[in-house]
Formats: C-alpha cells, structure tokens, sequence
C-alpha cells in the first residue's frame, strides 16, 4: 500500500456512516497503523447526506483538513448519486464502493465517466439476511476493506470480533449476525466490467 | 511503557481529567466540548474517580463553582467552548484577580452571532487579555499533555493563575487519532496533590477573598497578577523538562518546524499548524526553505524568544483563526509583530485571518500563503499586510 490511504464516506444520516469510519479507523488501528477517523458535522438529522472521512498510514499524520483527492470513496446511499458529486476529487487510480442494485450500465452513466474502479455490493440483502434488520454500515466496512486491500480478510474478521463483543456486550445475539454479514460482504464485492 | 490508544480530542481530555482526580469538575454542556464533562460524569458514576461533579444550570455559574471551590482549597476544573465562555466571562476575570488555578479545556469554537458551532478561535481570543495562561494544542495528544502539564503550571506558588488548554473544535476534539497515554500512577505522582498556602477552609488562618479593592490597591495587586504571568514561562519550561523526562515527549513556549535554515515562515496555533508541516515537508522536497513556528504558549507571551526565533527569516506569515475587526489585522499578527518591533527586528510580514466559523483550511491554503510569502521575498514589498485565506468573494464558487 502507498503510504497514505484516504477515504470518504457518504452516507445519510442514520444509516452508520460516521460508525463504519470510525470501526474502519479502528481495525487500521488494531494493525499497528496510524489513523484518522472523522466526520464532516453539519445540521445533522435522519436523511440527510453526510461525509466522513478516514486516513491510514503507516507514518503519524499530521494534516488536519477534510479530505478532497481520495483515494477511495465509499456510498452507503445510493440515492445519494443524483444528488452529491460523489467521485469529485476521486483519483483515478481509486475506487469507489457503492451500496447498490443499480446496473452497470445505469452507474456508469451516473458517476459522469468516473474512470477508476467502480465496485458494487448489495447491502440491504446482506444485512437483511444476516441481521434481519438493516444497517448497511457493516457489509460497506467489510467491502472497503476488501476494496482497498487495507488488511486481510483474516485481519478483519478477528478484530471486528473482538471490536463487536465489546460493543455488544449486552445484545451478543447480534454479534453472529454481524460477523455473518462481514462475511458475505467480503464474499459478494464485486468489480463491473 | 506509554499505552498506545486511539482516542478524539474530547475523549483523550477527559481521560486526562480522570488520571488527574480533581476534587470538583463543575460543566455545563455546549457543543463541541459537551463530551468531556460528558464522560467525566461516566467516570463519576462508575466510581474511577472521588470528584464532585457540580451539574450547574449555566456556564457562569460552572466557573462560579469552580472559584468557590479553589478558594476553599480544591483542585477544579471545567470545560467549554465559544458561548459558554462567553457566558463565563464576569467570573473569568474574577478567578485570575483572585489567584486561584483552575484549569478549563476550551474546545475553541466561533463565537455567535450568527450562531455557528464551527471551529474558530473567536473565543479564546475574546479572553486574551483576561489573565489566564493560554496553552493551544496541535492534536489530541498535545491536548492531553497539556492538560497533564496544567496544574503544575497554575499551582505554582511563583504563578497561581488559571490556566486554559485550548483545541480546535470538531477538527481535534471530534477526530479519532492516535495517541500515546501516560500510566495512571505516573500521571498521579506527576501531578501531586494540591496543597494551597492560603484557603477558605483553613481554620488557623481566616481570610477573606475577594472583598472590595479600591484605588490604593487594585493598581498594585494588578501589576502582580502581571508579574505572576511573566513568572509562569520559566514554569512552564520547568514542568516541560519534566514531563520530557517521563515521556520523552518535548514541549517548548512554541514549537520551531523546519525553521533553522529557513527563509520563509508561517506563525500558527492549534491544528492547523499540523497542516502547515504537511505543507513544509511537500515544499522542501520542491526545495522550498519553508518552516513554521506553531504557538503553543500564547499567555504569556513569548515576546523575545518569538522575536529571536524569527529574525533570520525573509518573510513571514501570521495566520489569525479570529477576526480582530479593528482594521489593524488579528491578535496573532499584533502580538507577533510588535515582539519584532520592540526587539529591533525587521523583517517583512503579513496577517491571513483564515478558517472563520469552520471553513476547512486545505494544504493548498497554506501553500498559497507561502507562495505569497516566496513574492514578498522577490519583490521586498508587502502590498496589503492585511489579507484573508480561503475567504469566498463575489463571482467566486
């Protein structure tokens, strides 16, 4: 990997966003990394598009501002392409995630001629199948982990573990459900031709 | 061994609160540093520390706690940001008259109106002049060792004032970054315990605090005051060695980045200065002699160590994160040049008031203003000393 990685998240408010940057930073954490987790605070209420943004590098970080040139950029949302310029500043030589059941055909034409990467996941049905409920976040941190190669599958899985036994310390009936969807998400990302 | 964690701004202070143990922490919340006497109240009720956590109905009545407290002899402390201070502002001044340490975590946000929870540092600069020792911290872990350095600096006995740990709102106390934590025993005996020479609650030496002081003695006991702040930098360079030994972590009146062989020089507090070295380090690749000098100790003032520190250079910008509003440029810009003024040092300089209510200031703002700086040194002239940065004008996007 270069030495810094930088990602921004879209997302609406409510659907875990902040929370996925935020376990995202963690797990980079849990690797030795220096990392960077933060949100975009703005009127925040249920619905309304948000930003957060992560950086991981193997060298402390010291720059302090939003992120504009990512090398990744991930769409919790995908409502959210007719609205937000989702790829503005996204390197070419970078990928974007999306939480999608769009076809390839109608993504392109979406994200404008974006040239890098494009890489799909079906969020809902993981989440729905795993959890029974749905909270996209977890299947989009496992995608962009598998996305960005930022640790190994094997990495991830055991830190979410113990990230999740410690979260759900009340409620372990969830942790199965979500280290499942962790699973399925790493299985079903997929790049479109 | 130091503990590496990962912590934001907010969590990484009040951690710090909780290995300081402070007998009183009265608060009342206001964004964005509503989460440190947020967990600091979780640390209460889960028994991790014996402080009495004072619940008040307003920020005056927060710092109003924590004079009370001081002057019967506890060790106090609060936190707040832009209007909370504001609202603080009677008692701020009454709890540097009244020599007492209390050590607050401003958590700099701009100040109303329009109301804008956003990062500036309108409200510190609002209290400039207050007689609080003003430390401002880079990053979460300069805002935890700040805040570890606190009490030694404000209960000396040659200093005795208050003392606020500023950080910038959001951009420091909302991000999640690494972090290296002291032990919690090493935290203990480098703070000590608080033994005041003189308090309330001393029955062999009954005092009064804060009675009326008129014309035959307010004069003297102000120039005091002023005298116990110029004592304060030798203090802080003191407890600075100290943690230094414990640590390893050196801290200095201010921090001098790349600025030895220097040509051209950016002067900045808090966050941004983060984002100035990453700017540096990508201009000396280019061979750019681009350095930084990042205030840490604002008050007091170091008048000629700024001064000598600055007096090779070319030319240099002082970036301001609060509008004056005076047609004279910002409190930085004034501090700084007249430190070069009174020290016989002349070199060109210039004011960006920058950042205002949380504009993100990009890498290519700050590289813009040393490109300036790189024209001022080829021409020897300064146009307009006093500029914006990254301000938005009609028929700009």
């Amino acid at each position: 990997m270069d030495n810094m990685i930088e990602i921004r998240w879209h997302g609406r408010g409510g659907q875990g966003a902040k929370t996925a940057s935020l376990l995202l930073a963690d797990a980079a954490f849990n690797t030795g990394k220096y990392i960077q987790g933060f949100p975009e605070y703005g009127p925040e209420r249920m619905g309304a598009p948000i930003t957060a943004y992560n950086r991981i590098s193997k060298t402390p970080i010291t720059i302090h501002s939003n992120i504009y040139e990512p090398d990744y950029v991930v769409v919790v949302d995908d409502t959210l392409l007719e609205s937000v310029d989702v790829t503005a500043g996204l390197k070419s030589s970078g990928a974007i995630v999306i939480n999608t059941t769009k076809s390839a055909e109608k993504l392109k034409e979406e994200l404008k001629g974006y040239s890098g990467s494009i890489y799909t996941i079906d969020a809902r049905k993981i989440s729905e199948e795993a959890l029974g409920r749905y909270f996209p976040n977890t299947p989009m941190l496992a995608a962009i982990v598998k996305v960005s190669g930022i640790m190994s599958d094997e990495d991830l899985l055991n830190d979410m573990e113990g990230s999740f036994k410690h979260k759900f310390a009340k409620k372990p009936e969830v942790i199965d459900g979500n280290m499942k969807a962790l699973e399925l998400a790493l299985e079903q990302v997929k790049k479109i031709q | 061994m130091s503990i590496r964690e990962r912590l934001s701004g907010n969590e990484a202070t009040a951690t710090a609160m909780k290995q300081i143990n402070p007998d009183v922490v009265a608060a009342f919340p206001i964004t964005p540093s509503t989460e440190i006497p947020q967990y600091f109240s979780t640390f209460v009720d889960n028994g991790l520390v014996d402080t009495e956590f004072v619940a008040v109905e307003s920020e005056h009545s927060a710092m109003s706690a924590c004079i009370g407290a001081e002057a019967a002899g506890a060790r106090a402390m609060t936190a707040t940001s832009a209007n909370g201070l504001s609202l603080m502002w009677e008692m701020i001044y009454i709890a540097s008259s009244l020599r007492l340490p209390i050590v607050l975590s401003l958590v700099n946000r701009a100040v109303s109106g329009p109301l804008n929870i956003h990062n500036d540092h309108s409200d510190a600069m609002g209290v400039r002049d207050a007689g609080w020792i003003m430390l401002f911290s880079e990053n979460n872990q300069e805002a935890y060792d700040n805040t570890l350095m606190a009490h030694r600096i404000a209960e000396n006995k040659d200093v005795m004032l208050p003392l606020m740990v500023c950080q910038d709102g959001f951009i420091t106390s909302h991000s999640i970054e690494n972090i290296e934590l002291v032990e919690d025993d090493k935290v203990k005996e480098f703070v000590g315990e608080y033994h005041p020479e003189h308090y309330l609650l001393n029955k062999k030496e009954p005092i009064a605090v804060g009675p009326l002081d008129l014309q035959s003695y307010l004069f003297e006991h102000k120039a005091a005051q002023a005298e116990a702040m110029k004592n304060a930098k030798q203090v802080i360079l003191d407890v600075a060695k100290d943690f230094e030994k414990m640590t390893g972590r050196k801290y200095g009146l201010f921090e001098e980045y790349k600025l030895d062989d220097a040509e051209i020089a950016i002067v900045c507090m808090n966050s941004t200065a983060g984002t100035t070295k990453f700017v540096v380090d990508k201009l000396r690749n280019q061979g750019i002699k681009a350095g930084l000098l990042k205030v840490r100790v604002f008050r007091p003032f170091p008048v000629d160590e700024i001064a000598n520190s600055l007096s090779h250079l070319k030319a240099i910008a002082i970036l301001d994160k609060a509008d004056s509003l005076n047609a004279a440029g910002g409190a930085l810009f004034a501090d700084v040049t007249s430190a070069m003024y009174v020290n016989n040092k002349n070199v060109p300089a210039v004011n960006y008031v920058y950042g205002i209510g949380g504009r993100d200031t990009k890498s290519d703002d700050i590289e813009k203003v040393y490109n300036d700086l790189l024209e001022i040194v080829k021409t020897g002239k300064v146009e307009n000393p006093y500029r914006y940065l990254g301000l938005r004008r009609e028929g700009d996007k």
